[in-house]
Order: structure tokens, then sequence, then C-alpha cells
């Protein structure tokens, strides 16, 4: 039995963010993390392997640098880790991404018992979309949002999250998994795991890796391969600055409900 | 055989109407009123697909909104969600009927679906949108005013470069949304390929009426118990009654600022809430610290509003809060700190402490009541 997580290292948009002034995003200066949500499939991976004693595999796509999360993700606890780095994977949307990491997974090695995790979605795009698409690309079914797994040989009972409670959901392995913060608290590093995690394998695989495999094409992957694309970015203009009340008295709130009275809002 | 770049046989707007137990999600009547707009836009007809179990009833109030069809399945199989089932009757609908826009409700049963669709008919998806243009003019004027492009930058939308070649955009779906936290936006099209779908955003379109009488199909198709790889064990509906922000006309929301009483900060709210014909809201920080429930929450990962009246009480502003609540239509600031960011997208600001103003501003409230 194995476990596949996928994981993405996004720019952290909670701190500054800095545009450049054609309207894209300015990442040089940005700082870069682990996205929030896919910690929450690493924990849910190790969680699982801490009881079953099972292999844990990172997947990511991105630039070499993307190397360094993979070892802190081993720092963690997970046993190896696969960067997917090739220019001609760059540009790629969410469909021509999942093609690509589907063929990686599928080279790597998909077996009966396996599961794979992804977080919800990724910060960045906020999309949600690779998970349930490298499931498609693998025909494995999937389970989406889930706040709680359980484990029971080849069945896996998912507590699926809706807007308005939730389903519970059993599906046999190998399936798909997304998992929402609620899931689980992820764990940190420990020192032993720092010291560790550079005598553990990270595997690269590029376009020559993986050329030959189905779903890899030139019509289907990087920029050329995206079904969609960026007609425009920009930000929105900021809405000009309002009112601003003198001081925090009685006259104050009065002026502010005479105003609203005057214009009907109450 | 199907080929999604066969740009030319494909026709019609279609909405993806999402019920659950039989009942129709509020979604789905802003979904057709948008496509009703998009349809009008490319002279085609607006049709609504529907999965579920006796569920002809609910497809007739389509109508109301501007559908002139509606495609029901109806089948055991299909009174719960399950992926399997609905990606299977939806993807083998798009190959018979060929339908040029797909549209979702960007809801969680949405964004498992509709990525899953596009990949097996191979065509592009995309997430959470705001804002849907087909006409350029149209386009154009929203980018106008809902952006800091400048005017040259803007006349170039009409066209991208594809394949070395300048490809005109002008029947293609223009679909916005907000990335990266809301910091930036981004109109995607889906040239190459049909059918171009989005999830969009619940809250966000306008519910129109515009009546006509509905046409209902029931097309024969194929799905067997084994083509479902999930079992649902059960659906369970959350106990309490959750809070309809999305369609309150006044939310009260409060922030971090209450920690100093957080019991009584959210009296006040409550208080002023009911004086204001509204409900209560709140910040990530505030569902985060346990204080509230989550179906309180606003912003990017919570809900969407647009309320008449929008007042932050005690909230700084993040990014993310603003981008949840911007576009209400009265937005009021009681903050300690005269910099929040809050401030910057309010119409009126108070800087003061919320324990000290709240009491006050609901005594003139009253009293403006009271005098008209």
């Amino acid at each position: 039995m194995k476990i596949f997580v996928t994981v993405k290292q996004v720019p952290d948009t909670s701190g500054t963010v800095a545009v450049n002034p054609d309207g894209t995003l300015d990442r040089a200066s940005m700082q870069t993390i682990i996205n929030p949500d896919d910690m929450n499939a690493v924990e849910a991976a190790l969680t699982l392997k801490d009881e079953l004693g099972c292999k844990v595999i990172a997947f990511t796509m991105g630039p070499p640098p993307a190397e360094g999360m993979l070892r802190e993700l081993m720092a963690m606890g997970v046993d190896e880790g696969v960067l997917i780095t090739a220019r001609e994977f760059g540009g790629s949307d969410t469909y021509a991404t999942s093609q690509i990491i589907a063929a990686a997974i599928d080279t790597y090695g998909v077996e009966p018992e396996d599961i794979i995790l992804a977080g919800r979605q990724a910060i960045d795009g906020d999309t949600a979309q690779v998970g349930p698409q490298i499931a498609e690309k693998l025909h494995l079914p999937q389970v989406t949002y889930a706040g709680e797994i359980k484990k029971d040989g080849n069945t896996l009972t998912v507590k699926r999250m809706l807007e308005d409670g939730y389903m519970t959901v059993k599906v046999q392995t190998p399936c798909m998994i997304t998992c929402i913060k609620e899931l689980n608290k992820p764990r940190y590093m420990n020192i032993a795991g720092i010291f560790e995690c550079y005598r553990k394998d990270v595997t690269v695989m590029t376009y020559e890796t993986l050329k030959d495999h189905p779903l890899i094409d030139k019509s289907t992957i990087g920029l050329a391969g995206s079904p969609t694309n960026i007609l425009t970015s920009f930000t929105p203009p900021q809405k000009g600055a309002g009112m601003m009340l003198e001081g925090d008295g009685r006259d104050t709130t009065d002026k502010l409900a005479g105003i609203l009275a005057a214009k009907h809002i109450i | 055989m199907f080929n999604s770049t066969e740009i030319e046989s494909f026709k019609n707007v279609w909405v993806f109407c999402e019920q659950r137990g039989g009942e129709m999600m509020p979604t789905t009547f802003e979904l057709i009123s948008e496509g009703r707009k998009l349809a009008d836009e490319l002279g085609v007809e607006l049709c609504g697909i529907l999965l579920g179990d006796n569920v002809d009833g609910i497809a007739k109030e389509l109508g109301r909104y501007g559908a002139d069809k509606v495609y029901v399945y109806s089948s055991p199989l299909l009174a719960t969600f399950t992926t399997d089932a609905y990606t299977k009757v939806i993807a083998d609908a798009v190959e018979q009927f060929k339908p040029e826009i797909l549209l979702f409700g960007a809801s969680t049963i949405g964004r498992d679906l509709a990525p899953r669709c596009a990949a097996r008919l191979h065509t592009g998806l995309c997430a959470d949108c705001t804002h849907l243009d087909i006409d350029l003019q149209n386009y154009q004027n929203f980018l106008r005013e809902a952006s800091t492009l400048p005017p040259e930058r803007i006349e170039r939308t009409k066209s991208v470069r594809l394949a070395g070649a300048d490809h005109s955009v002008a029947r293609d779906l223009k679909m916005t949304r907000p990335a990266f936290g809301g910091h930036l936006m981004a109109s995607i099209i889906c040239p190459r390929f049909r059918p171009a779908m989005a999830t969009v955003r619940p809250g966000v379109m306008k519910k129109r009426e515009n009546p006509r009488e509905v046409e209902l199909l029931h097309p024969d198709f194929d799905l067997k118990p084994e083509d479902i790889k999930t079992e649902v064990v059960e659906v369970v509906k959350a106990a309490k009654k959750l809070v309809d922000l999305i369609g309150a006309d006044c939310i009260v929301s409060v922030g971090r600022g209450i920690s100093k009483d957080v019991e009584k900060g959210l009296a006040l709210a409550e208080e002023l809430a009911s004086e204001l014909g509204g409900v209560v809201g709140a910040s990530r920080a505030c569902v985060d610290a346990g204080w509230i429930g989550a179906d309180h929450q606003v912003g990017q990962t919570g809900k969407t509003v647009h309320p008449k009246i929008y007042v932050a009480l005690g909230i700084s502003g993040a990014i993310q809060h603003k981008a949840g609540m911007q576009e209400s239509e009265c937005i009021i600031a009681v903050n300690k700190n005269e910099t929040a960011p809050i401030f910057e997208c309010a119409d009126y600001g108070i800087v003061g402490d919320l324990f000290k103003v709240v009491p006050e501003l609901i005594e003139s409230i009253r009293a403006a009541k009271a005098a008209k």
C-alpha cells in the first residue's frame, strides 16, 4: 500500500502581494509557502502511515527550487519526493497540469490498495480542479471536501462536507480524496526528520521521462495544450474613500443615522 | 465521434440545475438568469440540465427565470449526487446535444462535478467566476468600470494571439474571476474547445424573472448501478438553521475587535442587526477562534455577499474579507484603528471602540426611525 500526496508551492497571498504595472503578479518579490490545504493532505497521509506503516510519496510540479519544499515534507515524515519539472510543462492550465501529474503517478505505478490525497484547492488559483481531473485521467473514483477519513481494509469511509451539512461516502481503493483544513492539524518537522530528509530520495521526472506516456502529447500539455487562455488580468480599482465621521459620541452616530435615513437606507 | 474542437457544431447555453433532496438550490435560479443574458447575446436557446428522481415539478420552475428547455434525467440512481453517475450522464448529454456553453454553480457539488466533466470532454473550465460576458462592448464597458487597465489595453481585449494568428473573441465566453486571494482579477477564455465551461460563485449573479413557457425533454440515457464506484451512506443536514447571509439585505459583521468581551460583542451585533432587519456575519478570525459558527463567515473562503447595508464592527479588513463584501451597497465601518484597511472600502467610517459606538448607534437609529 502506498499513499501519493500531490502538493504545490504557492506565493503567500496572505502577506504582501506585489502586482506588476501590467497587471501580472510580481512572483519574484513574494514569499513561497506549501499550499495550506496540501498540508492537511500530507498530515492525513502521515496519520495513515503512523497507523499502517505504508509508504508516503509526495508529487509536485514546478520549477527546480520546489525540491526544497519536498525536503520539508520529508522532514515531516514523507518517505519520498517526486519533482515533475520541464520547460514543456510551463504555462499549463488545470487540464494540462492534471494530464502531466496523472502521467507521473501512473508512471510510478498505482496498485489496488493505493490512495491519492490532494488539498482541496491552491490559494494562488483557488480552482479546486486538479484533484478531480487527475482522478478522471487515472479513471479512479474521487471524494472531495473530506472532513474525516476512516480506513477499513480497502474501504475508505469519508465525511464529505457540504454547505448545509455533510454526506458519508464509502469508496474502494485506489481512489482520490481531496482534503479540507477541518480534517486535521498538520504536524511540524522534527529534528530527526530534518537530518533524515537529505538522505531520502527526490526523483526528478522531466519531459523525457514522461514523453512516451499516452497522456503526454504536445497538444495536451503546457501553454499550447491548455484549453483555456488568459484574455487579460487586472487589478480592481480601490473603491473611493468614503466619509470618515469625526468623533465617537452620540453626535456622530446621530449624524450617521440622519444620513442613512435621508438616503432611505433605514 | 465527439470532437470538442469542432467549434461550429456546438450551439445553445446550458445550465446544470443543482437540486438537493428534490429541492432546487437557489444558485440555479441565479445561473438561469445569467444564462438567459448570454443566450440572448448569442441569439441561441437557454437550456437547463436537471438530474434527480421525479424532478419534473421543480424543472417547470426554471421557465420563470428564462429557460427555454429543460433536459430532465430522472432515475433513482440520480436522486443523490454521486460524481460518477452525474459525470457520466452530463458528459454523455453534452456529446449528444453539443451545447457551446455549460455553467455550474460553484458549490461543493458543482466544483466536484465540473472538473471531472471537463477532463472527460477535453475542454476548458474556469473556476468560481464572478462575471460572465459574450458581448465584447459589454465586456469592455465592464473593464472600464471594474479595472484599472488603460484604454489601449482594454481595446486590445478584442482578440488574442493563438498559434501565430489573431483570434477574435467576439463569440467566446469571457469568464472573469478573482485570483491570488482577490488581489488580481483574470478574464479567461476557452477559444479552441467546446463547450466553454464555468463554475459560478453563488450569490454573485442576480436572479431576474423572465417568464416563458418551458419545454421539458426526457432523452434516453444509459446508467447502470455498476457505473457508480462510490456509495453514499447518508446525507445529513446541519442540525441548526444556517444563517442566510447571501439572501440578507443587511449584515452586521464582527471581527477580532470583539475579543475584549466576545459575548457582549456578539449581543451588540445581534441587537444592531435586528434594529436594521439583518443577520450577523463574522470575519475568519472569529470563526477560527470558535466564537461563532463557520456559516457566518464572510470573505474569500466564506461567502460573498452584497447586501444593501454592511456594518463591519472591529474588522480590520484583510483583503480576503474585503473580497467577500466590498460589493455591498452601503458599507459602515467601526474600528479603533484609524489606519484599518476596512476604511478604504467603507462609505462611512467611525474611529472608536465598538463597545461604546454600537449602543449609541442603536439609539440614534431608533431615534431616526421614530422621527420619520
